[in-house]
This record gives structure tokens, C-alpha cells and sequence, in this order.
């Protein structure tokens, strides 16, 4: 299997209220088609460790490689040009824009792309809420529909644009135990019949002993496995 | 950059948020349909004033003032004596207000290229008699149909025709107020009286109206031949010659060359003898300027504000687009395009608004009193000043909206994220 994203020497500090080094010398790879769990307590890292993965944290020093491509340096638009094509996100807390409905929600990051006209985009849209389960609500506001609900919604946007990689920051976070199930199943699913890759940053023991893989972060380190 | 996209959001913002949005449009139409309403009203009175001088004002005055002759002869006689002479009450010689081979003059300067005409003039301060009652006033001789060319006295008549001046001799029409309180009408007959003691009946066949009280409380007309037979004078007396040039604002400029060619001879150009009205003018539009000013800063405050507001309340979503992809100036276009959309609604239905309150006050009676005789407040509607409005108002938006525009694109996801 391929390597989609390698990080090396990742290193990474907190400036304010004191310096304090979140991130020491983190290195490690993914391959292609592989879910990820990385689990650790509150102040480990994991969360600082996604959003450098994630491009949108750009303050640290390494290197982030995603598709072969080196990403340090790269400019805010084109790193945002980046994520819009080659990576997903599914949030905690849902993240929906609430005066949209749900399928807009989904189809505003492939419109950004541009690749697809507006009607393909939007039968493309629905075909990823209906993966979702979530095609009988495509036309409710997204605010409201129940957190299980949004959060599924989030996860068909994250796919709108086919990404290599999806991330998740806690996705089940703030779902019962069944809509965490929907949501894994979903993520396992992605993994194993589209090989997309999946990164969960997670405090749900269950979800991650039952993903692929787990990294363990204390202390801004990865505990050896 | 997908503007279409950008405008869509833009758009859902703008209907999601109906009462903000209102507030924020509500502004910018209270300040362009005041900038309106100011312009309008400012350059009414403006062309009011201007239009009521200028009817009366020639372009260029050339008359001849009598003055004292302040070099004393005895003074000159002897200077080179160290000596000094006192002269009590010394007084301007018999000089005629005459201007010399003024007719030849008129026909000269009506040559000029720029020039449309030349109408001489007889004037002088008279007494009309009607029984006991004198009355003060000036009388003009004038060339009736010229006069009429080219100051469209015709139009002023209240009654008679001016023609009916050319059909006698010692005829004479009267301003309105001048007949009322001479007490007397078309027809009758009035008795006119020099300062040198001259006296005359003439026949008043017609009354005329300016418009403008101490004209009308004054002025009289009569053709050239009848007043210079009111002053003993023969047919080559002119006092004054009103020229009228095609373009006013050339007025200096001709001026200044008919100067060099007329030495001894006074000329006054309109501005000169409008001084008071242009000054009343300048200040006006620096208010009007000021105002309007004040008004769309205000406005612009108010988007300011609003849109401020908006990229608080609308943080988490620009983290969440910026993370899909969106980028800085695809944040910057959704909000600067609110503030336009606002500002061009606003500004749209402000010149509406502007248009209705200018109608409405051109239709409002003023109570203008006696001084002029006008019935309602003058208002202007000119074009220019609604393009002037849209461009003011958009101009005001985008300024105010792009800073929170650009704030909004520097928003790190991340921080908001995180939480």
C-alpha cells in the first residue's frame, strides 16, 4: 500500500500564555485506505497534531507531506485550494452553516471546486446523503435537524469532493451510542471499499480499538506501540 | 474566484437576517434620499436666485458713474511751493451720465463674436405723479424689441403687450407694486417728473411683474425716444448699454478686453453686480456638500457597525468554509457583496424616497412673505444628482464593508475550531 501522508520531525509550540512545546519531533506515516485512531488524554497533542495534519494550522516546523506533495510553505489560498480538493472534515460539533439546508451544506465545498456543473453537483450530493441515509432531510435547514442527523450531514460533505483523506476532530464526540455506530460503520465502509483514508483524533475507546490502526500521544509524543 | 457562489451565500446571510439587514439598508436610504432632497432644494434656490438676477442683469453693464474728482485743481496749480491748500465742500461738476457715442459704441461691441446683443439704455431716477401722491422710481428708455430679445421683458408682462409701447409716443409701462401704490392702471394717465424739474404725462398701456418686489415697487420702461424727451436730451443720450453675451461665464474674460478698448468707461460684469447671490450660492453648496457628507459617513457607520456584528456572529462559519476550502478573498467577496447589496438596495430606494420628499416639497407652499413672489418651495430635478447619490452611497458601503470584509478573510479556523 501506498503512503498518502507523512509527517516528519514535527514540532510544534503553544506561544501563549507561556511557550510550551505541544508537539515533540512527531513522526509518523499513513498509508492508503487505512483508519486511524489517535487517542491520548486532554493535553497530549492529538487535537494539535490533526489540525497541523489538516493544513490549517500552519505554525510549526517539519515537514507534511499529503499525496507525495510537500506542503511546507505553501500559500493560505493554495493550501485552502488543497483542502477543498484532497481533504475531508468532520467536526464535533456538527460545524453545519445553519441558514443553509443540508444538501447546500454538502454540495457548497464541490460549487467551490468547480469541477462539476451545479446539477451534478447537486445529484452528487444527494447521492452521498443518501449513503448517509440522510436524502429524506436534503432540503430541511441544517439547523434543524438533531445532532446525529447534522453530524452524518457533515460527513457527506466532508465526501462531496472524493478527498483522499478524511479527518475527524472527536466525530462522535457528542452522539449516543448508535449514531457513533452509524458513523464508524460509515468511516469503515470508506476505508475498506474506497480506500479513502481516515484520521479520527477520539476519546471513544470503542471507536478506536475497532479502527485499523491506533497512535497513542502523551505528552506531544507518540507512545511506542 | 466564484462570484456566483460567493453571491448566493452572500444572499442567504443578507434573507436570513431580514431585521439587520433592514436596519443597515434603512441607512443608507435615510442618507441618500436626504442627499437628495438637500441637492434638489440647494440647487433649486440656487437656480431660483440665479434665474430672477440674471433675468434683470445684463452680462456686462457699461455705464458711466458720475464721481467726485478727487485731484484738486488749486492743488495742481502750484505744487512745487511748500504749501497746502483746503478745499471745503467741493462737488462733481455738471457731468452728463451720458455715454459718449454710446450708440456707435452698441453697434461696435455687438459685433463681438461672443457677443448676442446689445440693448442701450436711457435711465433715470424719476417722481410719477398721480394727483397728490409722488411716488420714487427709475425710469428706462429702451429699445422695445431688443430688450425683449434678449431679457424676454414680453414674458413678465402682467397686462397690456409690450408691443403696445412701439405703437405711441409717450407710453409707459409700470412694475406691478410701482402701479399699485401709484394708484393706477392701464390706461390712466400718470405725470413723470426728472430731479432737473422736467415734467411729462405718459399713458400707461401696460404692467409687468419680475417677481421680485424691490423691482416691481421701482421700475418702469418706456422706448428710448419717449424718456429722452422726458429728460430734454437729444436722440444720441445713452446712459448705460446692457450687453448679453452668448455663454455668461465668458463674461470676465470680454469684459476685460472691452476695458482695454473703452478707457474711461466703467463696465460690471454680472458676477460683480450678483456679488451677494453668488456668495449665498458658494455657501449653499458648501452645506449642501457638508450635510450630505455627514449624512453618508453616518450611514456608512452604520454598515460598518452592522456588518461588524455580522462577522462575530458568523465566525464559526467562515472557520467551517475556510476548512472546506474557501479561501481569504472568497470570505472577503461573501461579505463585501452583503454590504454592496445593502448599499445598493438602500441607495436604490433612497433616490425613490429622495425623489418622492423633493416632489412633495416642490409642491409644499412657501412663505416666501412679500420680498419674492414665488408659491412653492423650488426644488431641482436633475438627473446628475441621482447617478451622484447611487455612486455616494455604493462608494460609502464598499468602503465601510470592505474593513470588516477583510477582517472576516484573516480569521484563523483553527482558533475557532478549537474552541
Amino acid at each position: 500500500m501506498e503512503t498518502v501522508l507523512k509527517a516528519t520531525n514535527i514540532v510544534k509550540y503553544f506561544k501563549e500564555p507561556e511557550a510550551f512545546q505541544v508537539l515533540k519531533h512527531v513522526s509518523f506515516e499513513v498509508k492508503k485506505g487505512e483508519f486511524l485512531s489517535v487517542v491520548g488524554k486532554s493535553g497530549s497533542g492529538k487535537s494539535t497534531l490533526l489540525y497541523v495534519l489538516s493544513t490549517l494550522d500552519t505554525d510549526f516546523t517539519g515537514s507534511l507531506e499529503i499525496r507525495g506533495e510537500k506542503l511546507n510553505g505553501w500559500s493560505q489560498n493554495a493550501l485552502a485550494a488543497f483542502r477543498n480538493e484532497h481533504l475531508g472534515f468532520v467536526f464535533q460539533f456538527h460545524y453545519l452553516l445553519p441558514e443553509f439546508t443540508a444538501l447546500k451544506n454538502v454540495m457548497l465545498p464541490a460549487l467551490k471546486l468547480g469541477r462539476y456543473s451545479e446539477e451534478e453537483v447537486e445529484e452528487r450530493a444527494m447521492n452521498k446523503l443518501r449513503m448517509m441515509d440522510m436524502q429524506d432531510f436534503a432540503l430541511k435547514l441544517s439547523s434543524k435537524l438533531s445532532g446525529g442527523q447534522q453530524q452524518r450531514v457533515a460527513v457527506a460533505r466532508a465526501l462531496i469532493n472524493d478527498p483522499d483523506i478524511i479527518m475527524g476532530d472527536e466525530p462522535t464526540g457528542n452522539l449516543d451510542k448508535t449514531n457513533s455506530q452509524i458513523i464508524f460503520d460509515i468511516f469503515n465502509r470508506l476505508a475498506k471499499e474506497n480506500h479513502q483514508t481516515i484520521i479520527t483524533v477520539t476519546h471513544d475507546t470503542d471507536f478506536a480499538s475497532a479502527s485499523d490502526r491506533i497512535i497513542e500521544m502523551q505528552d506531544g509524543q507518540i507512545l511506542a506501540k | 474566484m466564484n462570484w456566483k457562489l460567493s453571491f448566493g451565500i452572500a444572499i442567504t446571510h443578507i434573507a436570513t437576517k431580514k431585521k439587520q439587514s433592514i436596519v443597515a439598508m434603512l441607512g443608507v436610504l435615510f442618507g441618500i434620499s436626504m442627499f437628495i432632497v438637500m441637492i434638489s432644494f440647494m440647487t433649486g434656490v440656487n437656480r431660483f436666485l440665479e434665474d430672477m438676477a440674471m433675468d434683470n442683469t445684463p452680462h456686462i453693464h457699461i455705464y458711466n458713474p458720475l464721481t467726485i474728482n478727487e485731484d484738486k485743481i488749486i492743488g495742481q496749480t502750484d505744487s512745487s511751493k511748500n504749501a497746502w491748500y483746503v478745499v471745503h465742500h467741493q462737488r462733481p461738476k455738471n457731468e452728463l451720465a451720458k455715454i459718449k457715442n454710446g450708440l456707435l459704441m452698441a453697434s461696435l461691441i455687438e459685433k463681438i463674436p461672443e457677443v448676442k446683443g446689445v440693448v442701450p439704455q436711457v435711465s433715470s431716477q424719476v417722481f410719477f405723479n398721480n394727483g397728490p401722491i409722488q411716488i420714487p422710481a427709475t425710469i428706462s428708455g429702451i429699445d422695445v424689441r431688443k430688450q425683449d430679445e434678449l431679457f424676454d421683458l414680453g414674458s413678465k408682462m402682467e397686462e397690456g403687450r409690450l408691443d403696445d409701447l412701439l405703437k405711441g409716443s409717450d407710453d409707459v409701462i409700470l412694475g406691478r407694486g410701482l402701479a399699485e401704490k401709484s394708484g393706477v392702471r392701464v390706461g390712466d394717465k400718470v405725470s413723470v417728473t426728472t430731479p432737473e424739474g422736467y415734467n411729462l404725462l405718459l399713458k400707461v398701456v401696460g404692467i409687468f411683474s419680475y417677481g421680485i418686489v424691490t423691482l416691481d415697487d421701482t421700475k418702469s420702461y418706456a422706448t428710448l425716444a419717449t424718456v429722452q424727451k422726458v429728460l430734454q436730451r437729444d436722440p444720441s443720450y445713452v446712459t448705460d448699454l446692457n450687453v448679453k453675451l452668448y455663454d455668461m461665464q465668458q463674461a470676465s474674460a470680454i469684459k476685460a478686453r472691452l476695458k482695454a478698448q473703452l478707457p474711461g468707461i466703467y463696465l460690471e460684469d454680472w458676477k460683480e453686480a450678483n456679488a451677494a447671490i453668488l456668495a449665498g450660492e458658494k455657501i449653499r453648496n458648501i452645506m449642501t456638500g457638508v450635510v450630505s457628507f455627514t449624512l453618508l459617513l453616518v450611514a456608512g457607520f452604520g454598515i460598518y457597525n452592522i456588518m461588524n456584528m455580522n462577522i462575530v456572529n458568523k465566525m464559526k462559519d467562515i472557520a467551517i468554509l475556510k476548512a472546506t476550502g474557501f479561501q481569504g478573498k472568497d470570505i472577503t467577496a461573501i461579505f463585501l457583496l452583503e454590504s454592496i447589496i445593502i448599499g445598493l438596495a438602500g441607495g436604490l430606494l433612497g433616490l425613490l424616497f429622495g425623489f418622492a420628499f423633493s416632489y412633495m416639497l416642490s409642491v409644499t407652499p412657501f412663505p416666501a412673505g412679500t420680498f419674492f413672489r414665488i408659491n412653492t418651495f423650488p426644488v431641482n430635478f436633475i438627473p446628475v444628482h441621482y447617478v451622484l447619490g447611487v455612486v455616494f452611497g455604493f462608494a460609502t458601503t464598499l468602503f465601510a464593508g470592505y474593513f470588516p470584509a477583510l477582517k472576516a478573510s484573516r480569521v484563523d479556523p483553527v482558533q475557532i475550531i478549537r474552541g
